[in-house]
C-alpha cells in the first residue's frame, strides 16, 4: 500500500508537469507557427530554423542543455540561483525540466498549428475579406475552428506522447511517476512498482483518449 | 453618371500580363455579362474589383467615390480597402460557405461582424463624449452606465432585424425551409443560393458573380442561374463572369467579350451574340454553341 502512496505522489508531479507544458506549449506553439508563416523572411527563417534544432535532437539532451545554461552561458553557478531564489535544488531542476519539455512541445506543435491553419482553404479567407471582416475577425471567427477540428488527431496523438515522456524528467532527479517507480524497485526488491506505474499511465491516456474523444465527436457536426 | 467607372485596369503576375488595360462603365440597374474563354483574364477582372487583387495600374470609382487610384497610395491601407470592398460584392466559383456555420448563420456572420465593429466605434464615441464634458465622478459613471445600456439596447434591436433581413433573403432565394442546414447537408445548388443571399445581405452597390454554375453538376445550374435572374431590377447593378452564354443572351444588358487581357468586344446581348464584329468573338462563339 505504501508503494502506492509514493506512486500517487510521484504521479502528481508527472501531472504537475504535464499541465505546465500544456499550458505554456499552446500559446507559444501558436506564437512560433505565426512567426514561422510569416511574410518577413528573416523571422521565418529564424523560427523554422528553431523549430529544426528542437525537433532534431532529443528532449533528453535539450533537457541537460537547459540546466547548463545558467552556468556555462552566463556564469552562474546552479547553487546560487536556487539558493538566492530561496528555493531548493529540486524545485529549480523541476523548473529546468519544465521549461525545456514547453519549449520541446511547442515547437511540435507550432508544426500541427501551421499545418492546421495552412490546410485552411484561400477561398475562406476571402470571402471573410469580400464580406468586410477584419483580419481578426476572420481568423477567430471563420478559420480557427475549422482549424482546432482538423488538428484533433495529431494533437491527441502528441499529447500522448506527452504523457508517456514525462518520464525523462528522471534526468534531473525530478521524482515524478517513473523516477519514484524505479526508486521503489530497488527499495523493495520487486518489480511490481513498475507494473503500477504503467498502469498509471495507461489508466491516464485513457482518460485523455476519452476526452479527446469526446472533442472530436462535438465538432463532427459540420464537416469541412 | 455611371454607376461604376473602370479605367485602364492592368495586372501583371510575374511575367504574365493578365490584363492589359481594361475600360468600361455601368449604369445602375444594368447586368453586364463577361465571356471569353479560360485565361483570358475575366476572373482576374473580378477579383481587380473585389480588391482581391491589387491592379498594378488603373482606376475604379463607384458613383464620384474614387475606390482605388494606383496614383494615390493612400487608397490601398487595409482598413480603407476593407470598408470599399463593402460597395462590392462576390459570389465565388465553389461557393466558400463558412461550414461551421447553419445556412442562416452564413448569412447573418458578416452583418454581426460589422455590427461588432460598429459598435466598438460607438463605444469610442462614447467614452470621449464623456471626457470632453468633464462631469463630476458620479455623474460621469451615471452617464457610462446609462451608455452601456443604450449600446446593448440598440445592439439587441439591431441583432433582431439582422435575423429578420436574413430569414427573408433565404426564402428569396428560395430555401427557407433550409435555414438551420450546415452547409455539407445542403446540395451544390443550394450552397451556393445561400451564398447569393449572403452576398446580397451586405447591400452591395455591384454584385459579382464568378462563374457560379461552374462548379455544380447540370441539372443543378437552372436553380441559381432562376434566382441570379430574378434578382434583376431597375436597383441591383451586376456584373456575371459566365460560361452560360443562353444565361448571358436572357439576363444581360451588357455583354463584354475578353480575349488575352483585353476587351475584344463590347456590346448588347443582341450585337455581341449575332453580329460580333471580331473575329476572335466570332470564333469563340461558334466553338462555344456547338
Amino acid at each position: 500500500m505504501n508503494i502506492l502512496l509514493e506512486l500517487l505522489q510521484g504521479f502528481g508531479l508527472t501531472l504537475l508537469l504535464f499541465a505546465i507544458t500544456l499550458v505554456m506549449a499552446i500559446p507559444l506553439g501558436l506564437l512560433i507557427a505565426f512567426c514561422s508563416m510569416s511574410k518577413f523572411k528573416v523571422l521565418s527563417v529564424l523560427s523554422r530554423g528553431f523549430v529544426w534544432i528542437i525537433r532534431g535532437t532529443p528532449l533528453l539532451l535539450q533537457i541537460l542543455a537547459i540546466s547548463f545554461v545558467p552556468s556555462f552561458v552566463f556564469g552562474i553557478p546552479n547553487k546560487a540561483i536556487y539558493v538566492g531564489l530561496g528555493i531548493t535544488l529540486s524545485t529549480l531542476n523541476f523548473i529546468f525540466v519544465a521549461i525545456a519539455f514547453f519549449i520541446n512541445y511547442a515547437c511540435y506543435f507550432s508544426e500541427i498549428f501551421r499545418g492546421g491553419i495552412e490546410s485552411i482553404s484561400k477561398g475562406q479567407y476571402e470571402a471573410g475579406q469580400v464580406l468586410g471582416m477584419t483580419k481578426r475577425q476572420i481568423f477567430f471567427n471563420i478559420v480557427l475552428l475549422q482549424v482546432v477540428k482538423r488538428i484533433m488527431p495529431p494533437m491527441s496523438n502528441e499529447i500522448i506522447t506527452l504523457v508517456k515522456d514525462t518520464s525523462l524528467a528522471r534526468t534531473l532527479a525530478v521524482a515524478e511517476l517513473y523516477f519514484v517507480a524505479a526508486e521503489a524497485v530497488n527499495i523493495h526488491v520487486s518489480l511490481m512498482p513498475l507494473v503500477y506505474a504503467g498502469l498509471f499511465y495507461l489508466l491516464f491516456n485513457g482518460l485523455l483518449t476519452i476526452l479527446f474523444g469526446k472533442i472530436e465527436k462535438k465538432l463532427s457536426y459540420f464537416r469541412s | 453618371m455611371p454607376l461604376l467607372t473602370v479605367e485602364n485596369i492592368t495586372k501583371r503576375f510575374d511575367n504574365l500580363e493578365v490584363l492589359k488595360g481594361i475600360d468600361f462603365t455601368l449604369e445602375k440597374g444594368e447586368v453586364l455579362a463577361i465571356i471569353g474563354s479560360s485565361g483570358s483574364g475575366k476572373t482576374t477582372l473580378l477579383r481587380c474589383l473585389n480588391f482581391l487583387e491589387k491592379p498594378d495600374t488603373g482606376l475604379i470609382k463607384v458613383g464620384d467615390e474614387v475606390l482605388f487610384d494606383a496614383e494615390d497610395n493612400t487608397t490601398f491601407s487595409d482598413e480603407n480597402i476593407r470598408l470599399k470592398r463593402l460597395h462590392f460584392g462576390l459570389v465565388f466559383q465553389n461557393f466558400n460557405l463558412f461550414p461551421q456555420h447553419t445556412a442562416l448563420q452564413n448569412i447573418e456572420i458578416p452583418q454581426r461582424l460589422l455590427l461588432d465593429s460598429e459598435i466598438k466605434k460607438l463605444k469610442q464615441d462614447h467614452r470621449q463624449y464623456r471626457k470632453s464634458k468633464k462631469l463630476p465622478i458620479r455623474q460621469y459613471f451615471d452617464c457610462l452606465i446609462e451608455q452601456k445600456a443604450q449600446r446593448s439596447q440598440y445592439r439587441e434591436d439591431r441583432l433582431i432585424d439582422i435575423k429578420d433581413k436574413s430569414l427573408r433573403l433565404l426564402d428569396r432565394v428560395g430555401l427557407a425551409d433550409r435555414a438551420d442546414y450546415y452547409p455539407y447537408q445542403l446540395s451544390g445548388g443550394q450552397q451556393q443560393r445561400v451564398a447569393i443571399a449572403r452576398a446580397l445581405a451586405l447591400n452591395p452597390d455591384v454584385l459579382c458573380f464568378d462563374e457560379p454554375t461552374s462548379a455544380l453538376d447540370p441539372e443543378l445550374t437552372g436553380e441559381v442561374l432562376k434566382v441570379i435572374k430574378g434578382l434583376k431590377s431597375k436597383d441591383s447593378t451586376m456584373i456575371v463572369v459566365t460560361h452560360e452564354m443562353k444565361f448571358a443572351q436572357e439576363v444581360a444588358d451588357k455583354v463584354i467579350f475578353m480575349a488575352d487581357g483585353v476587351i475584344e468586344e463590347i456590346g448588347t446581348p443582341d450585337e455581341v451574340f449575332n453580329h460580333p464584329k471580331s473575329p476572335k468573338t466570332q470564333a469563340f462563339l461558334a466553338n462555344s454553341l456547338e
